[in-house]
């Protein structure tokens, strides 16, 4: 273990005095932006529009309890194809110069620190690992969504998401083309594409952006060494058929999904070719309404998938996955409102085959360890939002992942556990229906065991032991806005 | 301290910058002071149980994250969206209001208010707010009631009568076309209804912003509702704010339900009076004769 020397230690304590000053200038900055004496300045009203907003004139708060989390009207309109269901809705209506586009970035300053951390005690030299946290910090960028969406016709919607990370790193993030209400029901839509799965707690919505809170443990999650790349916060290749009433009250879909986790190109998410199977995804929700505390809304889900465990080659080249393996994700979920505060609880129980969570081919059963048997695991989270006004929210959220059966039995019962924190608020000084912008403040911190954290800002533990904590936290203030 | 002191120094153009940044824009925000000239408004609404009441401070709340964007902070359809939108939103200082189950010239119910906020307005930005819970549309009707003193001062119209339907039949269809010649509904609306006639152009509303007759052959459902009772209700109490008056006082009942079962013909629906007029027109091709200036004022078959 390298020691730390008393002026390294001052240098850390500066570090973090830095740090702390750094917040202390942002959060006064904007608090002084906020006096009475702000509007006797120059106004420069933004000219941009963001794409509906634009085309309805109805103000961010219509459709997003804060944006981006929608509301049930913006569930509703969401639904209905983009459409507002009020003969306004094909783009025939429209001035032609309307173009239905909006982006979405966030300049940030974060800190992301990480604990038992392997580190060159001597800088430079490999020969002299140690363990330590690593803590780095600085200015920086998210990515960029370039969205478009909307009407191609009455009861034809489509939507085309071009992402980047944050070095301009495009990808499809989604694409689909959706031709709703079919037989005049709202009860029948079908989906062709790229698209985000009907989960009733969307991951692409919610407000956090941290390294560590920006992302649903749970959604992600596959054990140490399991070989599945399924994750239920990626978008997905395929087609939906979702239904819902007419008030979005109640709601179903099915989907029959590639079996890629929506990569493209027949390829998984490791680069490794895909199946030829497919996967199938079902939800229901029920909303009910409860007195003046609002609309309660519950749900269910299930996804049944297959992975390869080992390939056809030609001249020892993976040609596509064969040797399929079954894996499924249950559970239930809610979105619950009390007032101001909106409660979300998530369940979810995970179980995959013995040879995908071995990463044992499976025409090689003798390969497997013994005593192997079926990775089985409970995860969940709560996760809060108290909207004070449209404008300001306080979010935090608490997950847990336990595993329930380890793969390989040698392993402790605790490999592979992970608890999450998060807190954080975002003020939105402008959400009207040109566009919005929001600063986000936030921390998070998370507790891996056994394995590199999902931030992807840290890795296993230095000592090597399965048992060992890394504990990965973000701190972040950054101005997300949408235009 | 001298490093401190250097940090803050190091730190002040940020906040400088931050400050405009952040400061300009403040004025185009959603944070509207909303002005409700009645501080004591409320609705009840038939069919709601157990929460009958609209509360107006809720609304006022739901007014501003749903509302305030195009019916402005005092309700007098001038919020940031109204330079934009066609037709404009609704005026709620004045309290007039087309769609009512109340004479015209009158307030309308809390009910009505109640429905139009449900239903929404088909052709226009107006949206139906069914997905908010009916606690949230009933304080949405004391939020509307709270930026007019007409509330303070006035009771709602008494609601019309709606006599039974008369039976749906090609004769009813017949007399109906006659009286949409006779009564020159087709000045406005056009020969066919699609909101084409000669006066269409120059009609404007209230405020004086143009506005276009309804086209029956488009739309679905009326500005009003969607079933012949509705339709009925809109020839008897008029649209407040627009040309269309109310005929409670040159419409029989028995004429007005005919005029609703031969507009119901207009429409791109599969009604029984649509199916009735197409086997009627097929057979009678040669002694249709066409709805216009043509047609003189007698009435046409």
């Amino acid at each position: 273990m390298a020691t730390q020397s008393p002026k390294s230690l001052n240098v850390r304590r500066w570090s973090l005095l830095n740090s702390v000053l750094m917040f202390a200038c942002l959060t006064v900055a904007i608090i002084l932006g906020d006096t009475p004496a702000a509007y006797t300045l120059p106004i420069h009203k933004v000219t941009a529009i963001p794409a509906f907003a634009r085309k309805y004139g109805l103000p961010c708060s219509a459709c997003h309890t804060a944006w981006p989390k929608l509301n049930n009207f913006g569930m509703t309109f969401r639904d209905n194809g983009y459409q507002l269901m009020n003969d306004r809705d094909s783009p025939i209506y429209q001035n032609p110069s309307y173009f239905p586009i909006t982006m979405r970035i966030t300049p940030n300053w974060h800190l992301e620190h990480n604990t038992n951390q392997p580190v060159d005690a001597t800088p430079g030299n490999p020969a002299t690992t140690g363990s330590s946290g690593v803590t780095t910090h600085g200015f920086d960028l998210s990515g960029i969504d370039l969205w478009t969406a909307g009407t191609l016709y009455n009861n034809i919607s489509f939507s085309l998401l071009p992402s980047s990370d944050e070095n301009a790193s495009f990808h499809f993030e989604n694409a689909f083309v959706r031709f709703d209400n079919l037989k005049g029901s709202s009860w029948f839509n079908f989906k062709f594409g790229k698209f985000e799965l009907n989960n009733l707690i969307s991951e692409k919505r919610f407000l956090f952006l941290s390294a560590n809170g920006g992302s649903y443990q749970s959604y992600h999650f596959v054990p140490p060494g399991d070989t599945n790349d399924f994750g239920m916060g990626d978008n997905q290749i395929g087609v939906e058929l979702m239904g819902h009433s007419k008030n979005d009250y109640t709601r179903y879909s099915v989907s029959v999904l590639s079996p890629n986790d929506g990569n493209v190109d027949f390829l998984s998410a490791f680069g490794t070719p895909s199946g030829r199977t497919y996967d199938t995804y079902l939800t229901f929700d029920q909303a009910f309404e409860v007195g003046s505390l609002g609309i309660q809304r519950i749900g269910a889900y299930a996804y049944i998938g297959e992975r390869p465990t080992y390939y056809q080659t030609s001249g020892g080249t993976d040609l596509y996955g064969i040797g399929n393996k079954p894996f499924y994700r249950v559970g239930f979920t809610g979105d619950l409102y009390f007032g101001k505060l909106n409660i979300m609880p998530f369940y979810m129980h995970g179980h995959d085959n013995v040879f995908l969570g071995n990463g044992v081919a499976s025409n090689l059963p003798s390969a497997l360890p013994s005593g192997a048997q079926s990775p089985t695991w409970n995860a969940g989270f709560v996760e809060f939002g108290y909207y004070q006004t449209p404008q300001l929210v306080i979010i935090g959220r608490y997950e847990a992942i336990r595993m329930q059966q380890q793969a390989n039995p040698a392993n402790p019962s605790n490999y592979g556990n992970i608890d999450a924190y998060a807190v954080g608020f975002r003020w939105y000084p402008i959400m009207f229906s040109r566009a919005g912008l929001a600063l986000h403040t936030e921390y998070a911190i998370t507790k891996n065991i056994g394995i590199a954290p999902l931030s992807g800002t840290g890795g296993p533990p230095a000592s090597g032991s399965f048992t060992d904590a890394v504990w990965s936290s973000s701190f972040m203030v950054g101005f997300d806005f949408d235009f | 301290m001298r490093k401190l002191a250097s940090a803050i120094a190091s730190m002040l153009p940020v906040v400088v910058l931050l400050f405009f940044t952040t400061a300009s824009p403040c004025y185009a925000q959603i944070d509207h002071h909303l002005t409700p000239v009645n501080t004591s408004a409320e609705a009840k609404i038939d069919g709601l149980t157990g929460h009958a009441s609209g509360e107006q401070q809720g609304g006022l709340m739901l007014y501003r994250r749903f509302c305030v964007g195009c019916h402005g902070p005092a309700g007098d359809g001038t919020g940031e969206n109204a330079l934009w939108i066609d037709p404009k939103p609704r005026d709620f200082t004045l309290a007039v209001f087309k769609c009512r189950s109340t004479p015209t010239g009158t307030l309308p119910t809390d009910d009505d208010l109640y429905k139009s906020v449900t239903r929404g307005f088909d052709t226009t930005n107006m949206p139906a707010w069914r997905p908010l819970t009916d606690q949230q549309r009933a304080n949405l009707v004391a939020a509307v009631k709270s930026f007019s003193p007409r509330w303070l001062n006035e009771k709602a119209g008494t609601p019309i009568t709606i006599p039974a339907e008369t039976p749906i039949n090609i004769e009813s269809v017949l007399r109906g076309r006659a009286l949409f010649q006779k009564m020159e509904c087709w000045k406005c609306h056009g020969p066919a209804g699609h909101g084409d006639g000669p006066s269409a152009s120059t009609l404007t509303d209230s405020k004086d912003n143009p506005i276009r007759p309804y086209n029956f052959s488009t739309g679905t459902r009326f500005k009003c509702g969607e079933t012949n009772h509705d339709l009925y209700q809109i020839f008897m109490t008029g649209l407040d704010g627009t040309p269309m008056p109310s005929f409670a006082d040159s419409l029989k009942p028995e004429d007005a339900w005919d005029l609703v079962h031969f507009l119901r013909t207009l429409q791109p629906l599969n009604t029984q009076e649509a199916s009735l007029w197409k086997a009627y027109a097929a057979a009678h091709k040669s002694e249709i004769k066409p709805i216009g200036p043509d047609a003189g004022s007698g009435g046409s078959k």
